[in-house]
């Protein structure tokens, strides 16, 4: 058993008990951080594969930022655990086969010798770019199906917008660029006001209690 | 200089006549000991580093406000982050009541490994790196983006109103400044085309000293790189996380002692670092600014380390200098005005990279 070996079963267990814990977690919020946790380890088996840009594209993405949201609206929302697992027992067959499902068609995949056998990785020199490589594919080979995607994406987001854009009238927000654009003579007016009385000669020179002349 | 250093411990221990006994157990592990020790001789520095870079931005901060600064402890204060660290290391730690304990140890740990595991792939001089990755970019962005955990979970496991606020604030600043960050550095990645940070530097070797740097083809990207690593280290003028006029100190309330400590180095251990990847992608790295004959006999390792001093003097000049940001403006600045900049910028030094006048 080398390095390899033991690495990818130390990743593979750490990626299932998070996955496990993720679902059976009490606490939303532990959840979530499971959820990173199989990420993490996930990007792990993928160094493993030399996938580098994969793995640290995943830690980017999905840990660095969608993650990080995922936990601000979970710590937001006051979420009854009570209510959620109500219903478990009812539906525990049908997820049962669901999952028993998935777990057959992974050994009727994964499993076929003859495809396996072929698919064995190859090694690759230490200055061999994985990064380069997959550039090259997707905007040469795959340019359309990428851009498609790329596009499907944007639609999604563009809508995700549309939907909740809603202008509240009754709201007052700033305007930076006419808050820029103000100049003195906008805002203040100086008034030259003559004063009242002239102070009587009497009166010169006499404090006032607070230490200030009384005029 | 890995084999050298096998055969100094080779030659001390065969003095004291332990080598042959010590050998089957010194060898195999050597590759992993060696890998330590370089871990160490970045690590420690840091850490050095860290402490006097806290009495350097007190120093300046009073040299800027017209007073001297700490000067009791040791001769211009320089014993005072020895005395500071001693203090806060015999502080109690105290976990506020209903605090999620784990969580809430965890976090100022989490914090700091984003924050020294960066320092990985950063090059010091020519060959100097601790780890030549090819993907070194995208693994400097992957931790620094790591770092936000330590104050989400802070905020979160503390049980407190002031530091959840702080945390949030925190969460949607630096996922905002992110991508201002990242396109800054596809425009380098575009004008080096590589991800290998010894290989960007490189790529600024063209023996013109300084005109050969990014910053020049670069600048407005040098400039929103520069402020967005100011925001995401939580830094004046954009430590809304912390907001002690509002929100007391933010995420980090109610650490106490080393906890408060670990939350310290990670603020300041992610500010050498924002400025040495600013030094090695805009400013040349370890390049000296002239290519002529006193300035390229200094070693390169003096020329990184000014060019990261010069940025952090930056940073606590913009602390002295700038009030805090509202949160709205901060939001204004980050997606209204950074992000378009950055994407048109993109195009440009594409579009520029395909014409005769592409010079870098």
């Amino acid at each position: 058993m080398n390095l390899e070996t033991i690495l990818f079963y130390f990743f593979a267990t750490v990626t299932v008990l998070a996955a496990l814990r993720v679902i059976t977690a009490r606490n939303p919020l532990h959840a979530v951080l499971f959820l990173v946790l199989a990420f993490v380890s996930s990007a792990g088996i993928w160094l493993l594969l030399e996938a580098e840009f994969l793995a640290i594209a995943l830690v980017l993405v999905y840990v660095g930022a969608v993650m990080v949201l995922f936990l601000f609206v979970v710590m937001m929302l006051d979420i009854n655990i009570e209510r959620l697992r109500e219903g478990f027992w009812r539906w525990l067959p049908m997820g049962l086969l669901l999952a028993a499902l998935i777990g057959v068609q992974m050994v009727w995949v994964l499993g076929a010798r003859e495809i396996s056998s072929g698919m064995a990785p190859v090694k690759h020199a230490a200055d061999y770019s994985n990064t380069k490589e997959l550039g090259r594919l997707i905007y040469t080979d795959y340019v359309y199906p990428f851009e498609l995607a790329a596009v499907l994406l944007l639609v999604a987001m563009v809508a995700a917008i549309a939907l909740t854009l809603r202008k509240r009238r009754d709201a007052k927000r700033q305007d930076i660029g006419k808050q820029l654009k103000v100049r003195r003579e906008d805002r203040v007016r100086i008034v030259s006001v003559p004063s009242a009385r002239k102070a009587s000669p009497v009166q010169d020179g006499v404090s006032a209690p607070n230490g200030h002349t009384a005029d | 200089m890995e084999a050298q250093a096998l055969h100094l411990i080779q030659w001390l221990l065969s003095q004291v006549g332990l080598w042959d006994a010590l050998r089957g157990f010194i060898e195999p592990v050597w590759p992993v000991a060696w890998i330590v020790v370089k871990i160490l001789v970045i690590i420690l520095p840091i850490m050095g580093a860290v402490a006097y870079l806290t009495l350097a931005e007190r120093k300046v901060l009073g040299f800027m406000q017209v007073r001297p600064g700490p000067n009791r402890v040791g001769y211009w204060g320089l014993l005072q982050p020895i005395a500071d660290g001693v203090k806060l290391l015999f502080k109690e730690i105290i976990i506020p009541t209903g605090a999620n304990k784990f969580l809430f140890v965890a976090a100022p740990v989490l914090a700091l490994v984003p924050a020294l595991a960066a320092w990985a792939v950063v090059p010091f001089d020519d060959g100097m790196i601790l780890a030549n990755v090819n993907a070194g970019l995208l693994y400097l962005l992957a931790m620094t983006s790591l770092g936000v955990y330590g104050i989400i979970i802070a905020g979160w496991a503390s049980n407190s109103k002031y530091a959840f606020l702080g945390a949030l604030r925190s969460a949607a600043q630096i996922v905002s400044y992110e991508l201002a960050m990242g396109f800054a550095l596809v425009c380098v990645l575009l004008a080096a085309q590589s991800m290998n940070l010894g290989d960007i530097v490189r790529g600024q070797h063209n023996g013109y000293g300084l005109l050969g740097w990014y910053f020049i083809p670069l600048f407005p990207m040098f400039v929103v790189y520069f402020i967005a690593g100011v925001a995401e280290t939580n830094r004046a003028p954009f430590d809304l996380a912390e907001g002690e006029s509002e929100i007391v100190a933010g995420f980090h309330v109610e650490y106490s002692g080393m906890g408060f400590a670990l939350f310290f180095l990670a603020e300041y251990a992610n500010m050498i670092l924002i400025s040495a990847l600013t030094a090695v992608m805009f400013l040349g790295g370890w390049l000296p600014p002239l290519d002529i004959a006193p300035f390229n006999q200094v070693p390169g390792l003096i020329w990184m380390l000014a060019k990261m001093s010069a940025l952090l003097f930056v940073f606590l000049w913009f602390r002295a200098t700038f009030p805090r940001y509202r949160y709205d403006q901060l939001m204004r600045l980050g997606w209204k005005v950074f992000i378009p900049l950055t994407l048109v910028w993109v195009v440009v030094v594409a579009a520029w990279m395909q014409t005769p006048w592409w010079l870098w």
